[in-house]
């Protein structure tokens, strides 16, 4: 048994200080303001002290941190995507995350069990080719597999997916991982914190002082702050604090559902994804199987559930693995995505001075959550985009220079 | 044996006996037991062991709000046993042991607790090397039920309901509302989640025969009311926008959509918390009375209550008048009410202790039960030996400190919820139109209040769905508050439960406050406390309370964290019915298979890939295919496409709009191939379109894409309002392409219209009978051939295809598929949408130019590529060809072309053409590498790389002289 947990037994008050400090006062003034206390904009508040020093800042959270998709994702981690530039950003963050737990001392949970992303037709499998060729060409493990190979990951599989969708191969991942989602928002913000950090929950932004196209300051629910700098990391909520410094976006909010089944003896061990079934599914620490599907097809900026949606991925779900029959849906929810054109994110400077913009994360944000925060960090710090995130700037709609990971990102979260 | 002497209205058949088995040891029980209250008859005392420490557990609120008794049925796992109904045979084990119930290996983890605090695994075990060890370790102690590989695949129907109003919860308030409701007018329907109808008015009678009697005489007018349906063993699974609710039994889920929804579905009991609140015989005061009225099972032999309301007085009277010995009600009150109940316990020499509570209660010596409850002054809880202290030997203790209400569906709903102090419970406090609430998770605990409470709601629900006017009922307020405040003793030495699905104890909660997680949500994810199988039904209200009280708050400012689907857990097959998968035929699908077609999904269809040819490999029958097409004749079903009209004075100006070519100029008669972009500029889809008159058009898409084309043309049109509409013909039309240098004879034996160049040219299209079929013809190339696209009404398309396979017979032509077809577009360089494209590809990559009418007023994606047009070019799709008598291994498609080490494009279409004698393909390169004759490079998977040489499209025919009459 490790010897920490030796040193609950013997302490007579529980051993453990707060994660993060209290502050019932905000300051007139930071050096950096972050809007969005999720991974991200923790991540960020992280990486600024850690490697450039800057400690005088404010997360600002308008509910409680990680409470928006970093506490609703499907914590699936991947590097397989599909451009050179997402695949490089990917894996600096794989790489990032391999380390976590030993850094924060926090146990993230980080489990590599290997992902499939299952193909069920000619066309499908030509996609995971494209991906597999362009990841081992860029270093990163990927590769085409057949149905034999899932089946021996999977044995309890039906290939034929109920005779609707026969698994024809699949692109098999095997760094892919999953990790406790809330504890990597809880790693960031006390590392964070213990650097001097200030994380304020239940403070929400109602406004951004501009001038001369310069940031100066924000209005909060708790008064105002002083500030040159502002990173603006809030997933489902990007274009309404764009609108408060007057950038436009080409970002459009979907919906993004998952379920959980009540906890089950562990049986799964692989991560499965199927663009076809959209299905993906993997089982997390508690036994429970964690299960998402693709967008709802249309623009809602809301967390609602939908009958139809449980309906339609335990359909699916039956297809792939029939016996599952009598067991139970414990629980749906809903996050929301900032979708791209391109399906993928939108990082770094914004013709507004002092403002930086880490979103358009649609329905991959978790796994950036390291190198999004490191990158960011750099760019907040340097005034200078990262070189990892130049190919995800802003300005890339008005001058047509893509990214195109619609490819790798579409089910495939 | 617990069985008690008859009860009046228990709910079991003592005329047949069934029996079962649970961990390997034979049961009887009665039909209407439940697996729990049959085991408890039978002298069981343990019925399962907790997630955590794996701890003996038993009945604690006998109504699923608690996992206590969670068992394995056969290849079922994680099956409620408190409400499960006993069927003949059942074979039972236990979830979650270690070497069965008895003598789970794994309680060991129990005298380990001190080392296992709230969040104990995030603390440790996460060096890199060895966390994949402890995650085994993890992943072999979670876990609750097991999954049966071999169990089968459930396709079950699900039922469709309407009613004018939905009453949630049968019990007296639910009914008194649907009795209001229904004689209104309204067409009511009562869902119950328990076997039979009457809520807490069966069992929370406190020995009250009056009591009983009136809520008899209201049941039995609900039931023979008219318009009033009642739905026992059904569960309102959650609530969805408008009104639309899943109720689910055990075999079928019905989705009800009312026009009122009245939410009556009582509260929660909540455990107190002391040390050894979970042991065996330590239950909710509502679960014994459940025992007893519902299944004649006495809960105890003697029972100490703990009570701070009239209940617990009521449930001492029922234990008392079943038999069971009373030693004590111990009330953490210092006053109690003067109801009848009180009076009665009084009056019958129970002895009240007032001011006090149970600190701890003594196990019994096997560990299994309870041997005595701990009583203090509640005044010094804490003192171990204090004045006062006092151990009163009994093997049950009954809890009675309140309620939490069961508001989850009105949560969902979007009501907005308020901490009524004078109760101690959240009530309503504004709820969404046509949503209403009575009973307890309104705040309404006594009988009579709850009647009237029910008909008031009752009749503003019916008012709401349109039937009669809402009455205005004075309903009063509670005279006591129904729940205590903080029901909660703490203890140096803990296991004083809050979550008992989770083993959490208060002072885990102290913890996680104590590290920073002191609002409710953070509290939640850090403890785990309500993310168990049953919700937080019973803990949810205690922690908050408790984490209130830590952080110096009201429970009004804490709040709540949200209620989300599903009330209970629902069967994935119930939720995936049938498992309706659609797959589109088109209708010559059975004379495909008679064909010996080979199937391939293409979409939401199913398209023949080949024709088997008895004794012939694939490859073989699809060059056989492509043979016959170049020099004979061949027939493909194109049915799958897209098959669209335009109609209207503005029908013309839509098309320019929609697709990047110009189409106002097209000639009546002529078809013009056309190409589709989305705002950025990509192609996204491509097909013909043709001119039957000045106002109207035909045109098709891709098979993939024609149900999203449809829709967003539609969304197209009503954005611009044009004066024009769309139809959708796809599935109403039969279509065939009749391909090859023969193909104009095949058909000039079943057509009068004037086949010759001059009369029916190249895209060209045509409204002719064919077979007698009035069919519309049009001359297309897509294969490369002089052709004839035939569309027909899909009812007569078979017998096109009858007539068109006698015609071609004499001439050798061949059905073939969409692999032939694929082969012989490539042979003349046509792209296929979404193979030869991608993502990103704009009509300049893949030399679309000349279709581009840049000059056009406006078109979807023009001013995207107007910007595009002045960048300069990232990739180009180029021809290509392997050398000459290439033996190695062929790439695929997507494998890339690599320059110089670098990725400089990959391939998107490559088949070996007999026609050319070479293996050809397609290929996104880089600009520089495009230009024809260059050298290029492909890259197999093995990494091993195939040279190439950039060619001119069309590999075949370069000059469409197929499409011209030979002179």
């Amino acid at each position: 048994m490790p010897w920490r947990l030796l040193r609950f037994a013997l302490s007579k008050k529980h051993p453990e200080p707060r994660m993060f400090s209290d502050h019932p006062q905000l300051k007139s003034s930071y050096d950096v303001v972050i809007i969005g206390g999720g991974g991200h904009g923790l991540a960020a508040a992280y990486y600024l002290a850690r490697d450039h020093g800057i400690t005088n800042v404010a997360v600002l959270e308008k509910g409680y941190i990680g409470g928006g998709n970093t506490g609703r994702n499907t914590s699936i981690i991947r590097s397989n995507y599909l451009t050179p530039e997402g695949v490089k950003f990917y894996d600096e963050s794989v790489h990032l995350w391999q380390d976590l737990s030993e850094e924060f001392d926090l146990n993230l949970f980080y489990a590599n069990r290997g992902h499939f992303t299952l193909a069920h037709t000619d066309s499908a499998m030509r996609t995971m080719r494209w991906r597999a060729e362009v990841n081992k060409h860029l270093g990163i493990d990927s590769e085409v597999v057949g149905p034999d190979f899932v089946k021996r990951a999977a044995p309890m599989i039906d290939l034929s997916c109920g005779g609707h969708a026969p698994i024809m191969g699949a692109l098999y991942h095997a760094p892919g991982s999953v990790a406790r989602h809330d504890a990597v928002a809880w790693g960031y913000g006390r590392g964070a914190d213990m650097r001097g950090a200030e994380i304020h929950q239940q403070t929400e932004v109602l406004g951004i002082d501009v001038q001369g196209g310069k940031v100066r300051g924000v209005q909060t629910s708790r008064g105002y702050i002083a500030t040159n700098k502002v990173l603006c990391a809030v997933a489902g909520f990007t274009p309404r604090i764009l609108d408060m410094v007057g950038i436009q976006s080409p970002i459009y909010i979907h919906p993004l559902q998952a379920m959980v089944s009540e906890p089950l003896k562990p049986w799964l061990d692989p991560i499965l994804v199927s663009g076809s079934l959209h299905i993906y599914v993997s089982q997390s620490a508690r036994g429970e199987l964690v299960m998402g599907a693709s967008l709802d097809p249309y623009e809602v900026q809301s967390t609602r559930s939908t009958l139809d949606f449980v309906e339609g991925l335990s359909s699916h779900m039956l297809d792939m693995f029939p016996f599952l029959s009598n067991v139970k849906v414990m629980r749906q929810w809903a996050g929301m995505a900032d979708m791209t054109p391109d399906f993928a994110p939108i990082m770094g400077k914004t013709p507004v001075e002092g403002f930086y913009l880490d979103g358009g994360w649609g329905t991959w944000g978790f796994k950036a959550t390291p190198v999004c925060g490191k990158t960011m960090a750099h760019t907040v710090a340097t005034d200078t985009p990262h070189p990892l995130i130049t190919g995800f700037s802003l300005d890339r709609f008005r001058n047509f220079s893509l990214t195109g990971e619609k490819g790798a990102a579409s089910v495939g979260h | 044996m617990k069985r008690l002497p008859p009860v009046a209205g228990e709910w079991i058949d003592r005329t047949r006996e069934i029996s079962f088995v649970f961990e390997g040891k034979s049961y009887r029980g009665h039909p209407g037991d439940s697996i729990s209250s049959a085991l408890l008859a039978s002298g069981a005392s343990m019925l399962g062991r907790s997630f955590k420490y794996h701890r003996p557990r038993s009945v604690l609120s006998m109504a699923n709000h608690d996992i206590n008794a969670m068992v394995q049925w056969a290849e079922r796992p994680n099956v409620r046993a408190d409400v499960t109904p006993l069927t003949d045979g059942m074979a039972l084990t236990a979830v979650n042991t270690f070497g069965g119930l008895r003598a789970d290996k794994a309680s060991i983890l129990g005298a380990f607790s001190r080392f296992l605090p709230v969040g104990f695994y995030y603390k440790s075990f996460y060096s890199k090397k060895l966390f994949p060890l402890w995650e085994r370790m993890f992943r072999r102690l979670t876990g609750l039920g097991k999954v049966d590989f071999t169990a089968p695949h459930l396709c079950t129907a699900k039922c469709y309901g309407f009613c004018d109003v939905l009453v949630i919860g049968s019990g007296p308030s639910g009914l008194a509302a649907a009795l209001a409701a229904a004689d209104q007018g309204a067409d009511v329907v009562v869902v119950d989640e328990n076997a039979r109808a009457g809520g807490s008015g069966g069992y929370a009678r406190g020995a009250d025969e009056v009591l009983a009697a009136t809520h008899n005489d209201l049941l039995q007018r609900a039931e023979s009311h008219s318009l009033v349906r009642i739905m026992t063993s059904t569960c309102a699974a959650g609530y969805y926008t408008d009104h639309w609710i899943p109720l689910v039994t055990a075999d079928v889920m019905t989705k009800m959509r009312a026009r009122s929804v009245i939410v009556a579905s009582g509260a929660y009991e909540q455990p107190a918390v002391f040390r050894y609140n979970d042991l065996p015989g330590i239950m909710l005061a509502s679960a014994a009375q459940r025992l007893i009225y519902r299944y004649a099972v006495s809960p105890m032999r003697r029972a100490v209550v703990l009570a701070a309301n009239a209940d617990g007085y009521r449930a001492a009277l029922d234990l008392v008048a079943h038999g069971i010995e009373v030693a004590a009600v111990v009330d953490l009150r210092s006053v109690i009410g003067d109801g009848e109940a009180e009076t009665a316990v009084i009056h019958q020499g129970i002895r009240i202790v007032l001011n006090a509570c149970i600190t701890e209660a003594v196990p019994a010596s096997d560990g299994k039960g309870v041997a005595a409850a701990v009583v203090v002054p509640v005044t010094q809880p804490n003192e171990a030996i204090g004045l006062g202290r006092e151990q009163i030997p009994c093997d049950g203790i009954l809890m009675s400190v309140g309620w939490a209400p069961a508001g989850n569906l009105l949560y969902q709903a979007g009501t907005r919820m308020r901490y009524e102090k004078s109760l101690e419970q959240f009530v309503p406090d504004v709820l969404p139109a046509g949503v209403f609430a009575c009973g307890r998770v309104n705040g309404v605990h006594s009988y009579a209040a709850r009647l009237l409470d029910g008909q008031r709601a009752g009749s503003a629900a019916a008012a709401h769905a349109g039937f009669g006017i809402a009455m205005g009922v004075a309903v009063p307020n509670e005279t006591e508050c129904p729940t205590h405040s903080w029901p909660i003793i703490a203890h140096p030495k803990g296991k004083n439960f809050v979550d008992f699905d989770e083993d959490l104890q208060l002072k885990d909660f102290e913890n996680a406050v104590q590290e920073g997680f002191d609002n409710i949500e953070l509290m939640k994810r850090f403890s785990t406390v309500g993310m168990g199988p049953s919700q937080g039904k019973h803990s949810n209200m205690n922690a908050l309370r408790i984490l209130a009280r830590l952080v110096g708050k009201e429970p009004q400012q804490v709040g709540t964290t949200t209620a989300r689907p599903f009330f209970h857990p629902v069967p994935m097959s119930l939720l995936g019915g049938r498992g309706f998968t659609p797959e589109r035929r088109t209708p010559l699908h059975s004379r495909h298979d008679a064909l010996g077609a080979q199937w391939m999904p293409a979409g939401v269809w199913q398209r023949p890939e080949y024709y088997q040819v008895a004794d012939k490999s694939r490859s073989d029958c699809i060059q056989g295919e492509v043979a016959a097409v170049r020099n004979g004749v061949g027939i493909i079903d194109v049915g799958t496409l897209g098959k669209l009209e335009v109609i209207g004075p503005q029908a013309a100006e839509f098309l320019e709009r929609v697709y990047i070519s110009r189409y106002a100029n097209l000639k009546l008669g002529m078809t013009r191939y056309a190409v589709m972009c989305d705002e950025t500029g990509v192609v996204i889809d491509d097909g013909v379109v043709g001119r039957l008159a000045e106002d109207h058009f035909y045109f098709t898409t891709t098979t993939s894409g024609a149900a999203t084309i449809y829709r967003e043309l539609s969304r197209l049109n009503t954005l611009w309002q044009l004066d024009c509409g769309i139809v959708n013909h796809t599935g109403a039309f039969a279509a065939v392409n009749l391909a090859g240098p023969r193909s104009r004879e095949v058909l000039a034996g079943l057509t009068d219209a004037d086949l010759s160049a001059s009369a029916f040219p190249y895209l060209a299209l045509r409204e002719a009978s064919v077979a007698g079929i009035p069919a519309r013809l049009m001359r297309v190339g897509f294969v490369g051939e002089w052709g004839y696209e035939i569309h027909v009404p899909a009812n007569q398309g078979a017998a096109l295809w009858d007539a068109l396979m006698q015609a071609g017979g004499g001439h050798g032509m061949r059905p073939f598929g969409v692999e032939a077809q694929r082969l012989l577009r490539l042979e003349k360089g046509h792209i296929i949408i979404s193979q030869d494209t991608d993502g990103l590809t704009n009509p300049f990559d893949v030399g679309l130019d000349w279709a581009l009418k840049m000059d056009k007023p406006f078109f979807v994606g023009q001013r995207s590529l107007r910007v595009i047009a002045q960048q300069p070019r990232k990739q180009k799709l180029v021809g290509f060809v392997l050398e000459p008598g290439y033996a190695g291994t062929v790439p695929l498609e997507c494998h890339l072309v690599i320059h110089q080490g670098e990725m400089a494009g990959r391939v998107t279409s490559i088949a070996f053409s007999a026609a050319v004698g070479q293996t050809i393909g397609m290929a996104f390169v880089a600009p520089e590498l495009a230009e024809v004759g260059n050298a290029i490079s492909i890259r197999l998977s093995d990494g091993s790389q195939v040279p190439a040489t950039v060619t001119r499209t069309p590999f075949f025919d370069p000059d469409n002289l197929k499409q011209k009459e030979a002179v």
